[in-house]
């Protein structure tokens, strides 16, 4: 479905994404793990076209996204929950999830969205500032989701979110997979939520895939210990 | 205030109040452009009240074609609002595209070019139209005014420009916060990285905006032309002004430039007739200064955690 290959990112003349090469199927969660500043992030901005890749290439069902301005990767089938979340705060709630529905024919939000969401139909008419950080969060994956996306990026959803909202995230990302049959690309620092909802778990470092394993039989020690600092 | 009767204070301050109306009403024209694209693309467009201008040259040319048809002129008068806006629509849709859209990001730039094509605009208008400034007649029904008690006088052409701003106002609202258009205008706005991942055209968004502004603009200019004539430099008068209100009003608040451009003018007229213009002018500046010191943010700033 996605096939990343040889993705270079740099920084001016500084390269911080040093070649990356990854693919993932339909139905099926990828994590990538990784410290603070090891690129995970930066990664991330390059595959939905905020940060322009130097080289390599990101392909989507066949076709090339590389070079295309955001807006036509989602159109593509991308869709993206950036760190921080990144909802509009002055914008409703049903206003922010409205503004999803640019690539998709529909201009009416699903009633499935609320299913998966029920805070967000109860908070519907408030401005998408005022919510808690874990609403804002399921309100980001919304906004993301009714754009109706083959590959769903996560750049650390659980960042700054209290232990049971994180849970209740981790849920709805394994719903989401199972309802939409859609790949999802997670970044994580944690260990727990990873194992939850990962089928494969990648580790990053200074800008390199260093190590891969299946996430059902994955060395959580070993893994736990690229993590520590 | 000495030689004036408590009767002749209020109708003073009724007919200068009125006066300042139709002043607050081709400012307001004016601001909600300037606002919604300042507001979106930090772009300060000192070319916007050459736009104005582009829509007071139409509604000219417009009533010059239809001159000598039956009800020609009040044809024209009706006519000259969708002609004006359209070629200001059009100018703003070609400049961004020639200039602008090279220039975002680096606001300083955009001041300085944008100034130049001012200039450059009104040499345009000088060089096509003359120095002279030329005016649209008026028909018989916007000319007279209406007399409630024998010392007050307030001018109907002025009625009609107050009504044009009613209607844009609602206009530029419902678009703003009722359409599609708007919706990605304030997304734009709030975040444009963030509205490029949820995919949002931004580029074709800018594009829009800075055109729409512009016709508003060129909606100004046709209101314009019913209170005064119209030359070359017609538009650089107004756009120190319009900035105030923008400035004052905070960028983005469709209801705080509402009550800045209302506050300007009504101070501006009012103050206008015991003290002169300059010294007006001065007092108005001053209290804006002050309360743009106690509210860096402007009059209102939207209640929300960032």
């Amino acid at each position: 479905m996605l096939e990343v290959r040889d993705l270079r990112v740099s920084y001016g003349q500084s390269e911080v994404i040093h070649g990356i090469d990854f693919s993932t199927a339909a139905d099926e969660t990828l994590a990538i793990m990784g410290r603070n500043g090891m690129g995970k992030t930066t990664l991330f901005k390059s595959l939905i076209g905020i940060l322009p890749a130097s080289s390599g290439s990101i392909v989507l069902d066949g076709r090339e996204l590389n070079e295309l301005p955001s807006h036509e990767r989602v159109a593509a089938g991308l869709a993206y929950v950036p760190q921080g979340r990144m909802i509009f705060p002055s914008l409703t709630v049903m206003e922010n999830i409205e503004s999803g529905l640019e690539t998709v024919k529909t201009k009416k939000v699903p009633d499935e969205i609320f299913e998966l969401f029920p805070v967000l139909r109860d908070m519907r008419g408030r401005k998408g500032g005022n919510l808690s950080g874990g609403q804002q969060q399921q309100l980001a994956i919304a906004r993301a989701l009714v754009s109706e996306p083959k590959v769903l990026l996560l750049d650390e959803p659980t960042e700054g979110i209290q232990p049971s909202i994180i849970k209740d995230i981790a849920h709805t990302l394994n719903e989401i997979r199972r309802l939409k049959k859609i790949s999802i690309v997670v970044s994580e620092q944690v260990l727990s939520f990873t194992m939850s909802i990962a089928d494969r778990l990648v580790v990053i470092e200074k800008g390199k895939f260093i190590h891969e394993e299946e996430g059902k039989s994955a060395n959580q020690e070993k893994i736990a210990s690229y993590l520590s600092v | 205030m000495g030689g004036f009767s408590a009767q002749d204070l209020t109708a003073i301050f009724v007919m200068q109040g009125f006066a300042g109306l139709s002043f607050f009403s081709v400012l307001l024209l004016m601001a909600l452009g300037l606002a919604i694209i300042y507001g979106q693309m930090r772009v300060i467009n000192m070319a916007h009240g050459e736009f104005m201008v582009i829509g007071a040259y139409a509604s000219y040319l417009l009533s010059g074609a239809l001159r000598h048809l039956p009800a020609g002129t009040d044809i024209a008068v009706l006519l000259a609002i969708p002609v004006a806006f359209l070629a200001a629509f059009v100018a703003g849709y070609l400049i961004e595209w020639l200039l602008i859209r090279h220039l975002y990001h680096r606001p300083l730039d955009t001041l300085l070019a944008t100034w130049g094509l001012a200039l450059i605009m009104q040499q345009g208008f000088r060089s096509a139209f003359g120095a002279r400034e030329v005016s649209v007649p008026v028909p018989d029904w916007l000319r007279g005014s209406y007399r409630p008690t024998m010392i007050i006088d307030i001018p109907l052409n002025g009625l009609a420009i107050m009504l044009l701003t009613v209607l844009v106002t609602a206009a530029v609202w419902w678009f703003l916060y009722r359409s599609r258009w708007g919706l990605r205008v304030r997304c734009t706005t709030a975040n444009r990285e963030m509205s490029g991942a949820v995919g949002i055209n931004t580029k074709r968004v800018d594009r829009m905006t800075f055109a729409i502004g512009c016709g508003i603009a060129g909606i100004a200019g046709a209101a314009f032309t019913t209170i005064s004539s119209t030359g070359p430099t017609s538009g650089s008068l107004y756009i120190v002004d319009t900035f105030l209100v923008v400035v004052f009003g905070g960028a983005g608040s469709l209801i705080g430039t509402i009550a800045s451009a209302f506050s300007i003018a009504q101070a501006q007229s009012v103050m206008e007739f015991f003290m002169g213009g300059s010294m007006a002018k001065v007092l108005t500046l001053l209290t804006v200064i002050v309360i743009l010191l106690l509210r860096p943010e402007g009059l209102v700033a939207s209640k929300v955690r960032r």
